[in-house]
């Protein structure tokens, strides 16, 4: 692990010059980069950057969709011991001021005129901004700010100033050391002010490293680079695992292909949040749905199959010849084809991670033969502690600890880790990293989870959100939400019951899933807020939340936190209105806030409530939605007792 | 109801911030295109009365009026699809009393229609190559084959389509057979068409009819950057006077196949006669 990322990427291109590094597609063609070219491209992007005068220990702000220059520009900024500091492309430009404020940050690489716009308007409240780089030269012909420079400009730059000073990368790049900052990822925050994590080359490294050799990861791999750059797991596969296995990584063409492309390129490789593989097999069903009689019965009977032994043919447990020889004709017949219209044909080995997943679609992509696995972590730990390890894949839970970490249940039920891929420090913000780090060295992850006598860990909430029932009993809110954003009609919930008689609900339906449907059904509507308020939607959603409760009824400890009454919100919880986190993880106490006299609503027996709420559009600019809301009462189930 | 305010407050945003897109800082120069003292007659109904107005380089040159003022004729005139009765148009010093549209397209002359005129079965990619019609040189019997010379050549067109696809941002639906795609992207497809001819002049046939807002300001973010990015000059027919007033150079007004105003946007919204055929009063 004594090595920088760098260093590796000198290696790469010193073994094998030739083989590609990676690749985009763009002019409808897959324009490939060598690891030599590669290579040669940091060195002119750092040689130009240290022309400018970017010097060891300043930070780069990075922001844009996944482009090779920006990938690049991350090694770049590496090799000259800076530290880039990506944020999220979609944040609007008042929530990136924080960041560019806070790691006082003068440098900026914004891919497009989008993101150019946004650090312009930035520049007033962040005098420091000085030099912004940007990539796609699309509309930016008649800009003439100060300190605005192109990336081919700044490789031109670079070239000459490598000629006058060759011996300058060489020497940056011998004096960076494992423990100095890779990275500092800002963490999206459900709570306060984000925070900087910093991650050193040698926690990244160490990370990456533990899940090459899980799955015996190579330089053969291919890996389709589409999440969030400023996302911790993309950081992982798209830049630490890249330079540790070496694979190819491959960028979409556009947000929109990002499907097409997958096809095209059938990565070997392959990780995403939950949300994905729910859009594949939502496509998948609405697509077998327009199909043909036959077909349609050829994909029910074989799935069936598949459920039955799909998952234990993945696993190399004993299954009856007369089922293995009709799941290899499923293959043939259903599953092949299916893989391949989701791009996953050549898939070896998939992730899921970020958030919880449906039993029923993490059993759906084993059960084709897909080796979907889970893995758990957060910033400060690299995305790493746990990582299911083939062959025991248990659904409940996240997988045993990884190679290099320790585990360990605090009193309070608090998930702590120790090892190779705990943070350094929160950036400038000692008071929050002695919050989070003990005595011993661990750190403390705000998850509540459980260890079983394998050392699985089950991740049963954030550790703050767990409450009490007023009657005592222990209130879980995102395992009753989780439960409930399973079903694909519902695409977010909210729970209250802390210190309540009852839980209740917020439900968002799930606008194309739902629409779809309503379109079958023949039912006109007129838009999101019209379609949430159909008797017949509340109807289907009033079934699913019956349905959960039926469930939690059967598990202990939960019989008494079934949802009593709910409602279906009238607009989408958007991150735009700050009611998720960028990572689309909800903020509880600002919609409790938000929306109070829902609640009150909810909690006094009232059966209708008007409610208007402020929206902010994609651009910036505000409207208003209202609507009357119909409150529903949930069937509740009692406690089903397993005779034991 | 409340998803009607939505759209309403979402409009009325939309046209401020079109009122506040920069006006870009190209250069307009010399006259390209002179049309004097048209007028052209069907029959006993006279179409246009002498008009005469010009368009110069690298400008974005709007033609406005009410229903029936003329407008589509005026740009069938330029574009050779009809002869006037009277008049003459010079293009780049060289006069015509009439020419036909084929000739019109080898000097650099591009349009767009108002009703689309695309080939709904093909691609999109295929819609745009058919723009590169008048480019291609090798023989039909060699591009049949696909073989030494028109191949190489095809390439050479599909680079250049897939730069315009690049620039209409519609990688997503490259092989997309164009009559299954929404109106508002049918649009920017023959709008693509348009730009593979590398037109000197582009004439544009109302390119946001029947569009909602966040399409219009799309289209009116590609208009300008077509101006801007690939030097075209641009003749555009618009009945959304909110769009035409902040994207173009200069703006004539047709009334009843008569010119009624001619000048930049300020000077136009100001003219008496304009407001008069617009609202109907003379105040």
């Amino acid at each position: 692990m004594n090595t920088t990322f760098p260093h590796l990427l000198i290696q790469h291109a010193r073994s094998r010059p030739e083989d590609p590094a990676l690749r985009e597609k763009e002019y409808g063609i897959w324009q490939s980069w060598s690891w030599k070219r590669a290579l040669d491209e940091v060195r002119w992007l750092a040689a130009g950057l240290a022309s400018l005068g970017f010097a060891p220990g300043h930070n780069l702000a990075i922001v844009g969709d996944n482009r090779p220059h920006l990938y690049l520009m991350f090694l770049a900024v590496q090799s000259l011991r800076g530290v880039p500091v990506p944020m999220y492309q979609d944040a609007v430009a008042a929530e990136m001021a924080f960041v560019l404020q806070d790691a006082e940050v003068n440098y900026v690489f914004a891919e497009n005129q989008e993101q150019v716009d946004k650090m312009l308007e930035l520049r007033a409240s962040v005098p420091g901004l000085t030099h912004i780089i940007y990539d796609d030269p699309r509309g930016m012909r008649n800009y003439t700010d100060p300190g605005l420079i192109s990336v081919d400009e700044l490789m031109a730059l670079g070239r000459k100033h490598d000629e006058l000073h060759p011996q300058l990368f060489e020497q940056r790049v011998a004096q960076g050391r494992p423990d100095d900052v890779a990275v500092i990822l800002y963490t999206s925050g459900t709570t306060g002010r984000p925070k900087g994590v910093c991650q050193t080359h040698a926690s990244f490294i160490g990370a990456a490293q533990g899940g090459v050799q899980t799955d015996g990861l190579s330089d053969s791999d291919n890996v389709l680079s589409y999440l969030p750059p400023a996302w911790v797991g993309d950081f992982l596969f798209s830049t630490a695992q890249w330079m540790v296995a070496g694979f190819t990584i491959n960028c979409p063409e556009s947000a929109e292909t990002v499907a097409i492309d997958m096809r095209e390129i059938g990565p070997t490789y392959y990780f995403a949040p939950p949300r994905v593989f729910e859009g594949m097999l939502t496509s998948v069903s609405i697509r077998m749905e327009d199909a043909a009689r036959s077909k349609q019965w050829l994909h029910h009977k074989f799935m069936a199959v598949a459920q039955r032994v799909g998952a234990d043919i993945l696993d190399g447990k004993p299954v009856p010849l007369g089922d293995r020889l009709m799941y290899g004709l499923g293959k043939l017949l259903v599953y092949g084809p299916l893989k391949n219209a989701m791009g996953l044909s050549r898939i070896r080995v998939a992730y899921t991670a970020g958030a919880a997943i449906g039993p029923d679609l993490f059993k759906f992509f084993r059960s084709i033969g897909v080796n979907l696995k889970q893995l758990y972590g957060q910033t400060e730990t690299c995305a790493y502690v746990c990582i299911q390890q083939n062959g025991h894949v248990k659904l409940s839970s996240v997988g045993q600890a990884a190679p290099g970490i320790e585990l360990k249940i605090a009193d309070n039920g608090e998930v702590l880790v120790r090892g190779v891929s705990v943070l350094k420090e929160y950036y400038k913000r000692p008071d929050a990293t002695a919050e989070v780090m003990d005595a011993e060295g661990f750190f403390h992850t705000g998850d509540a989870g459980v260890l079983d006598h394998d050392g699985h860990l089950r991740i049963i909430d954030r550790a703050k959100d767990v409450g009490k029932m007023a009657g005592g009993a222990m209130f879980a809110p995102n395992y009753i939400e989780n439960k409930l954003k399973f079903f694909p009609q519902i695409k977010e919930a909210v729970c209250f019951g802390h210190e309540k008689d009852k839980v209740c609900a917020f439900v968002n339906i799930d606008f194309e899933a739902v629409g779809n449907w309503a379109e079958r059904q023949g039912l006109p509507y007129a838009g999101y807020v019209d379609l949430a308020a159909k008797p017949e939607v509340l109807k289907m959603m009033a079934e699913c939340v019956e349905k959960v409760n039926a469930d939690l009824a059967s598990e202990e400890g939960m019989e008494d936190t079934q949802v009593a009454r709910f409602l279906v919100l009238h607009k989408e919880l958007d991150p735009d209105d700050d009611e998720l986190t960028r990572t689309r993880k909800v903020r509880r106490g600002f919609i409790a806030e938000k929306y109070g006299v829902l609640i009150e609503a909810l909690y006094d027996g009232r059966t209708e409530q008007f409610i208007e709420t402020a929206v902010k559009f994609e651009d910036g600019r505000t409207g208003k939605v209202s609507a009357q809301l119909k409150i529903l009462e949930a069937k509740t189930f009692p406690p089903v007792r397993s005779a034991a | 109801m409340n998803a009607a305010t939505t759209t309403e407050n979402a409009a009325a945003m939309a046209d401020s911030a079109l009122a506040e897109a920069p006006l870009s800082t190209k250069s307009i120069g010399e006259v390209i295109l002179d049309v004097q003292n048209i007028s052209l007659r069907f029959g006993g109904v006279k179409a246009l009365t002498d008009i005469s107005f010009d368009v110069r380089e690298h400008e974005i040159r709007s033609i406005i009026g009410p229903n029936g003022a003329g407008k589509s004729s005026m740009l069938n005139c330029i574009n050779g699809v009809y002869t006037p009765s009277e008049g003459s148009i010079t293009f780049r010093g060289k006069t015509f009393s009439h020419m036909n549209s084929r000739q019109v397209a080898e000097m650099g002359v591009a349009r767009t229609f108002q009703n689309l005129a695309l080939f709904k079965g093909m691609s999109v990619l295929d819609n745009i190559m058919s723009g590169r019609n008048l480019k291609i040189k090798s023989n039909l019997f060699l591009q049949a084959l696909r073989w030494g010379p028109a191949e190489r050549e095809e390439i050479r067109h599909r680079e250049f389509v897939e730069r315009i696809i690049d620039f209409l941002e519609i990688q997503a639906h490259r092989k997309t057979p164009v009559g299954q795609l929404p109106y508002g992207l049918q649009k920017r497809v023959d709008l693509g068409r348009a730009l593979a001819m590398e037109p000197q002049v582009l004439l544009l046939d109302e390119p946001m009819a029947g569009m909602n807002v966040e399409e219009k300001q799309d289209m009116s973010r590609f208009i300008l950057d077509v101006n801007d990015e690939f030097g075209a000059t641009i003749v555009l027919i618009e009945h959304d006077m909110g769009v035409v007033m902040d994207i173009s150079d200069r703006v004539v007004v047709l009334d009843y196949g008569r010119k009624i105003g001619d000048g930049t946007p300020d000077e136009v919204r100001n003219n008496e006669d304009v407001i008069s055929a617009y609202l109907g009063t003379s105040h």
